[in-house]
């Protein structure tokens, strides 16, 4: 049980959420927020890796991958790297991939294609939820919200939905959103309905001070735990910055390397 | 002050009056609204279920959290959940808000039953329909205190969430419904402003007798997280009660959150604190004792006219050929119950005091 712990995990400190929890109360929602400079996909693969990695604890993990964004052959790439085979976990009925990069709603049917949608997620959900963590991980929202022809509703009724899985499944449940794609004036508010919902927000940003060849964005966790659980709520915000290499990820303290 | 708005909803409306009514708003930067919301419940319902209230029983419309969250609460805040079907009734919106579960059930996609059973949670399915939710609340809340004068609170959590099902000016109409119906003694409702216009905010605040406004310690946009954290430890009240004369009250009051527990404290008593607390960090000690201030007043000072008679010998710094000794003894008086000050030379090589201008070197 040696992880080298890095500073996201820290930050995320989800080992400690898994052992205050009882029963069915676990599970987090951990909203990760990128831009077009900072893509946040490198915290979603790390999460992968942690959830499937096999000495993680006792009980077992099953991830559940929602991928709008990309196929899993670039997925399975990216893991393999990182030393972890996706191909046998999917084997394994560790892993479920759904590829939805071909889910298109018809016009008049937005919603009857997210609940079919949704049913196949909570059918993976049921199978599998006797005495297993659950986590759902949705790569992106802003890709489901094209899916379904730019409809906020349908999708903030879904995610309300996958929300419903947490409370009765114990799921945790991560999603990516792009951020910067809504405009934040004119009543857009889709992100803060997001942050509403999260209980662990990371937002990969660039550096404000412009691009730096050692450093490539800063990573800004909200960890509010969950406010209306009966956790602690934690209200701890860390901010760091954060170096992509070939098949790892650098995490240190602004200012701590030269 | 926030209890003081508990006892407002406690004393509910007068008869033939709207029921009393509260806006609980809060933002992303400060997203304490739950809490205080749960906060404002608990009180209510220990009014309630112990009988001091006008209100003889309470309906929860939960939309963003679920019913076991709301008996898990109670059962945390000391209440006894197997006997408070007698005054609270939960209308479930959260589980299956748009009948999505119940019709992947019927065509066999998913077989979990949507809830546990539970004597007072009731499942709603159809939150679109507004006139039909109506419906529901109240007949829960005759359910519970029966068709007579009796009357109930309806709690609902939260308002941003109906409003995204539906329109404003379709939730407007239920809240002007359920305030203005006799049975309904007082209601509070949560809603997050920064998810609405402005127009929204402000339309549920005309609607009711009290608006808790929750908001950061700092506003300002800063970089600096440490001070950014504390908003997700602490934030402040901001409450106005509306008299029936039109006479608005506007309070102010801080809280911390510790383990999901809220504290409030008054401003003027958190200020009172900081005076307090700032004395003791001093390693000084600034206070004089009372035999301190008689030994103080009972020096002379080498200025002072001694009215003595004998003549005063102050040391001015220069060398006189009388004094050649280090230690002056600039007073001696036979009372020795006066105080004297005595001037220690450091050494020979210190240059005594003079009136030459120290200055007068310098070309100015």
């Amino acid at each position: 049980m040696n992880r080298p712990t890095s500073l996201l995990e820290d930050a995320l400190s989800l080992d400690a959420g898994e052992s205050n929890s009882r029963g069915p109360e676990k599970g987090l929602v951990v909203l990760v927020e990128d831009c077009v400079e900072t893509s946040g996909a490198f915290v979603l693969h790390h999460l992968i890796k942690r959830f499937l990695s096999p000495n993680l604890s006792s009980s077992d993990n099953v991830v559940l991958l929602v991928a709008f964004a990309q196929p899993f052959s670039h997925y399975d790439r990216i893991l393999r790297k990182m030393g972890c085979n996706l191909v046998a976990q999917r084997e394994n009925k560790r892993l479920l991939f759904f590829d939805m990069l071909m889910l298109e709603c018809p016009d008049d049917g937005v919603e009857d294609g997210l609940i079919a949608f949704y049913g196949n997620i909570q059918k993976a959900v049921e199978v599998n939820s006797s005495n297993k963590n659950i986590t759902i991980m949705i790569d992106d929202i802003s890709l489901l919200e094209v899916a379904t022809n730019g409809s906020t509703k349908d999708v903030l009724n879904f995610m309300h939905y996958c929300h419903t899985l947490k409370t009765q499944f114990g799921c945790t449940i991560i999603k990516i959103l792009h951020e910067d794609i809504y405009s934040s004036g004119d009543g857009f508010t889709f992100p803060l309905q997001m942050e509403y919902l999260a209980d662990i927000t990371i937002k990969a940003q660039p550096l404000i001070t412009g691009l730096a060849e050692d450093v490539h964005g800063q990573l800004t966790v909200l960890n509010k735990g969950t406010i209306d659980g009966f956790r602690n709520s934690k209200g701890k915000i860390h901010n760091f910055h954060y170096k992509i290499k070939e098949n790892s990820v650098d995490y240190f303290y602004p200012g701590s390397r030269s | 002050m926030a209890d003081a708005i508990c006892r407002v909803l406690r004393d509910g409306a007068l008869e033939g009056e709207h029921a009393t009514s509260l806006t609980i708003k809060d933002s992303v930067v400060s997203p304490f609204g739950p809490i205080v919301f749960d906060y404002i419940f608990t009180q209510l319902s220990s009014f309630i279920s112990s009988g001091k209230s006008q209100s003889r029983g309470i309906v929860v419309v939960t939309f963003s959290r679920s019913p076991s969250f709301t008996a898990e609460l109670l059962r945390n805040r000391g209440f006894d959940v197997a006997k408070s079907h007698e005054w609270l009734r939960v209308l479930d919106c959260y589980t299956d808000p748009l009948g999505w579960k119940e019709r992947l059930k019927d065509r066999g996609a998913i077989k979990t039953p949507l809830t546990e059973a539970s004597p007072n949670v009731s499942l709603c399915k159809d939150v679109r329909n507004l006139d039909d939710l109506v419906s529901i609340i109240l007949a829960l809340g005759k359910g519970l205190v029966g068709d007579g004068k009796n009357r109930f609170s309806v709690a609902i959590d939260s308002l941003s969430e109906m409003i995204r099902h539906t329109s404003l000016s379709s939730v407007a109409c239920l809240l002007s419904n359920l305030r203005s119906h006799a049975q309904v003694s007082s209601i509070f409702w949560l809603l997050h402003s920064d998810l609405h216009d402005m127009k929204a905010a402000a339309a549920f605040e005309y609607m009711s007798s009290m608006v808790a406004n929750v908001k950061p310690l700092t506003t300002e946009n800063t970089d600096n997280f440490s001070l950014l954290e504390q908003n997700y430890k602490r934030g402040q009240l901001y409450a106005s009660l509306k008299r029936r004369n039109g006479r608005v009250r506007v309070l102010r009051e801080e809280f911390s959150i510790d383990n999901s527990l809220i504290m409030f404290t008054s401003m003027a008593a958190r200020e009172n604190a900081v005076a307090q607390s700032l004395v003791p960090k001093v390693q000084f000690n600034l206070q004089l004792s009372d035999r301190e201030k008689s030994d103080r007043a009972k020096v002379v000072l080498p200025f002072e006219h001694q009215e003595t008679g004998k003549s005063t010998q102050i040391y001015d710094g220069r060398k006189s050929g009388k004094q050649e000794s280090n230690v002056e003894e600039v007073k001696k008086h036979e009372d020795s119950g006066r105080g004297e000050i005595i001037y220690f030379r450091d050494s020979d090589d210190e240059m005594p005091d003079s009136d030459e201008d120290p200055d007068d070197d310098l070309d100015i």
